[in-house]
C-alpha cells in the first residue's frame, strides 16, 4: 500500500461562491470522503483557511506573514488516502476533483524504502 | 542473425520480463545489459532461444548482485525474485504479456508526451539514448534526463506495471496507440533536417505489431497497424531520385511495398467485418482506397473523412477531408471548407489553400499563400518541394 496526498488547488482571487454553492459542494465531497472509507482508502481529510491566515516561521526562529508562495493559487484542503498504485490513486483524485470543481494534485508520501 | 539483431529484437521483451521479476525498471535495465555483456564474451554461436537465454542469465546475474548489496530495496527485489521462482534453475524466457504492461507504462498519461516517447523506444525499442536524440534532433542530455526522470517518476509515484482495468482500458490504451502514431510519424515526415527517418518508421511499425498481436481483440490497434503498414508501403516512392518530395498522385506505383499493401488490406477487411469503427480503422481504410487499384477512389476518400469527422472533428482532419472535397467536387468547394481553420504554424494549412488557388487560377493569392507556407515548413525536402511550386507559378 502506499499514501497519496491529494492536495486541492483553489484560486483565492476568484470571486466567493454563494452560501448555497458550497454547501452542495461540502455535500460532494463530504459524499466521496464516505465511499473513501467505505473502501478502507482514507486516511485523513481536511479543509484550510485561506492563506491570509498563514505564517511562516524560519529555522532562524524569524517569522513572515502569509504562505511560502503568493500566489493566487493555494492549497485549499487535503485528502491523505492509502491505495495499491498510482492508478488508484488518480481515479480518487478525479472524483475529488469533481466534487469540489477545482483541481487536485496527486503527490505520493515518501515512505523512505528507495533511500 | 547476429548479436546486434539479438539485442534489437529482444531488448525490450526481455527488460519488460525481468521488470515483473525485480519490481524496478532500472535494476532490470542492469540486469539485461549484464547478461549481453556475458554473451558478448561466451556466445560462439548464438542459443538456441536466445530471449530465454539472456532473460535467464539476468536473473541469475540480478539475484548475485541484490545478494551482495544490502539495501532495503535490493531486499524488496530479491524477495520478489526468489517469491516468483520456484524453480530457480529452470530456463525462463520472456513473457510477452509483460511487453504488454510495459507499453501501457511507458505511455501512463502521468508521463510527459515527450518522456512517454522517449520511454517506449528505449525500453521497448531498444534504442540508444544517442539514436532516440538524433531522431528527434535534441541533445542526447536532454533525452537522458527526460527517461531518468520518467523512471524515477514511474517507481516514486507509484506507476502500475500493469495492464490498465476494462474502465481505464479505453483513455489509456488511446494514450499508447497516440505514441505509436507520433513515432511513426516523426520518422515519415521529420519535423526538421531530412525527410525520412527510416528507423523510427520501422520500431513504430514493429511495436504496432507486437501491440496488434497482444490485443487481437481491440479494433483500433488493428486499425493502427494497418495504417502504418499501409503508409510505409508507399516510403520508397515518396522521395525522387534526387530527394525530392512526390506527392500520391505522382508516385510511382510499381515501387509501393505490395507485400504490406496486402497485409494492411487484409487487416482493414478485418475491421469492416468487426464493424466498430475508430479514427485510426478510418485512417486505414483511407489509405486502404489510395492503395486500391491504379488510381484513387476519391468519392469513397470522402465518404470515409465524412465519418471520421464524426470521430474527431480536429481542423487536420478537415484540412485533409478538404483535398478530397476538391477531387470529388472541385477547388473552389474545397477551399471554402478551409477558410475558417485555424491551425497556426501549420505549414500544410496554406500550401493546401494555395494548391486550391492555383487550380482556380487566382495566381497572386496562391503566390502569397506559398509564402506563407515555406516560411513555416520546417523540413527541407518540403520546403523545397513547396519553392518548387511557387517557382513554377511565378514563371511569366
Amino acid at each position: 500500500m502506499k499514501q497519496y496526498l491529494l492536495a486541492v488547488q483553489i484560486d483565492e482571487s476568484a470571486p466567493p461562491e454563494s452560501e448555497e454553492d458550497v454547501q452542495a459542494q461540502m455535500a460532494r465531497t463530504g459524499k466521496v470522503t464516505e465511499e473513501m472509507k467505505a473502501a478502507g482508502s482514507w486516511v485523513f481529510v481536511g479543509g484550510l483557511q485561506h492563506s491570509h491566515a498563514s505564517t511562516v516561521v524560519q529555522p532562524s526562529g524569524a517569522m513572515t506573514d502569509g504562505p511560502f508562495a503568493e500566489t493566487k493559487e493555494q492549497l485549499g484542503g487535503f485528502w491523505v488516502i492509502q491505495v495499491e498504485d498510482l492508478d488508484q490513486a488518480l481515479a480518487w483524485a478525479e472524483k475529488c476533483a469533481q466534487a469540489c470543481g477545482q483541481p487536485i494534485e496527486v503527490r505520493p508520501f515518501d515512505d523512505g524504502s528507495r533511500r | 542473425m547476429d548479436i546486434d539483431d539479438v539485442y534489437r529484437a529482444e531488448y525490450g521483451r526481455c527488460v519488460a520480463t525481468l521488470t515483473r521479476l525485480l519490481g524496478d525498471i532500472g535494476l532490470a535495465e542492469e540486469a539485461v545489459q549484464d547478461a549481453f555483456a556475458v554473451a558478448v564474451q561466451n556466445w560462439d554461436e548464438l542459443p538456441p532461444n536466445p530471449g530465454a537465454w539472456i532473460v535467464t542469465t539476468a536473473r541469475n546475474r540480478a539475484i548475485d548482485r541484490l545478494r551482495r548489496e544490502s539495501t532495503r530495496e535490493a531486499r524488496h527485489a530479491e524477495a520478489l525474485l526468489l517469491h516468483q521462482s520456484d524453480e530457480p534453475e529452470e530456463e525462463v524466457g520472456p513473457v510477452r504479456d509483460d511487453q504488454l504492461r510495459m507499453m501501457f507504462t511507458c505511455c501512463h498519461p502521468a508521463l510527459s508526451p515527450l518522456a512517454q516517447t522517449a520511454l517506449t523506444l528505449r525500453l521497448l525499442g531498444g534504442l540508444e539514448v544517442g539514436e532516440i536524440a538524433r531522431a528527434y534532433l535534441v541533445p542526447e542530455a536532454t533525452i537522458a534526463q527526460r527517461i531518468v526522470r520518467a523512471k524515477k517518476k514511474i517507481r516514486d509515484a507509484g506507476i502500475p506495471y500493469k495492464v490498465p482495468d476494462d474502465a481505464d482500458l479505453p483513455d489509456r490504451l488511446a494514450s499508447v496507440l497516440t505514441v505509436l502514431y507520433l513515432v511513426f510519424n516523426e520518422g515519415y515526415t521529420s519535423t526538421s533536417g531530412e525527410l525520412v527517418r527510416t528507423g523510427l518508421c520501422l520500431e513504430a511499425v514493429r511495436l504496432a505489431r507486437e501491440l496488434a498481436s497482444l490485443m487481437p481483440d481491440e479494433p483500433e490497434a488493428i486499425g493502427l497497424l494497418a495504417l502504418l503498414l499501409l503508409t510505409e508501403a508507399r516510403r520508397p516512392a515518396r522521395v525522387g531520385p534526387s530527394g525530392e518530395l512526390v506527392l500520391l498522385p505522382d508516385q510511382d506505383r510499381s515501387r509501393w511495398n505490395q507485400d504490406l499493401i496486402a497485409e494492411g488490406h487484409e487487416l482493414v477487411r478485418r475491421c469492416l467485418r468487426r464493424n466498430q469503427p475508430g479514427p485510426y480503422q478510418l485512417q486505414a481504410a483511407i489509405n486502404a482506397v489510395h492503395t486500391d487499384g491504379p488510381a484513387t477512389d476519391w468519392s469513397q476518400v470522402l465518404a470515409l473523412y465524412d465519418q471520421l469527422m464524426q470521430f474527431t472533428p480536429t481542423p487536420i482532419v478537415a484540412l485533409n477531408r478538404a483535398v478530397a472535397v476538391a477531387e470529388v467536387h472541385g477547388p473552389l468547394l474545397a477551399l471554402a471548407t478551409i477558410e475558417d481553420l485555424e491551425l497556426p504554424g501549420y505549414h500544410l494549412l496554406p500550401a493546401t489553400r494555395a494548391d486550391l488557388l492555383t487550380r482556380l487560377g487566382r495566381t497572386d493569392e496562391a503566390v502569397a499563400a506559398y509564402d506563407e507556407a515555406i516560411s513555416l515548413a520546417t523540413n527541407d525536402t518540403e520546403r523545397e518541394f513547396l519553392q518548387n511550386r511557387r517557382a513554377r507559378l511565378a514563371a511569366p
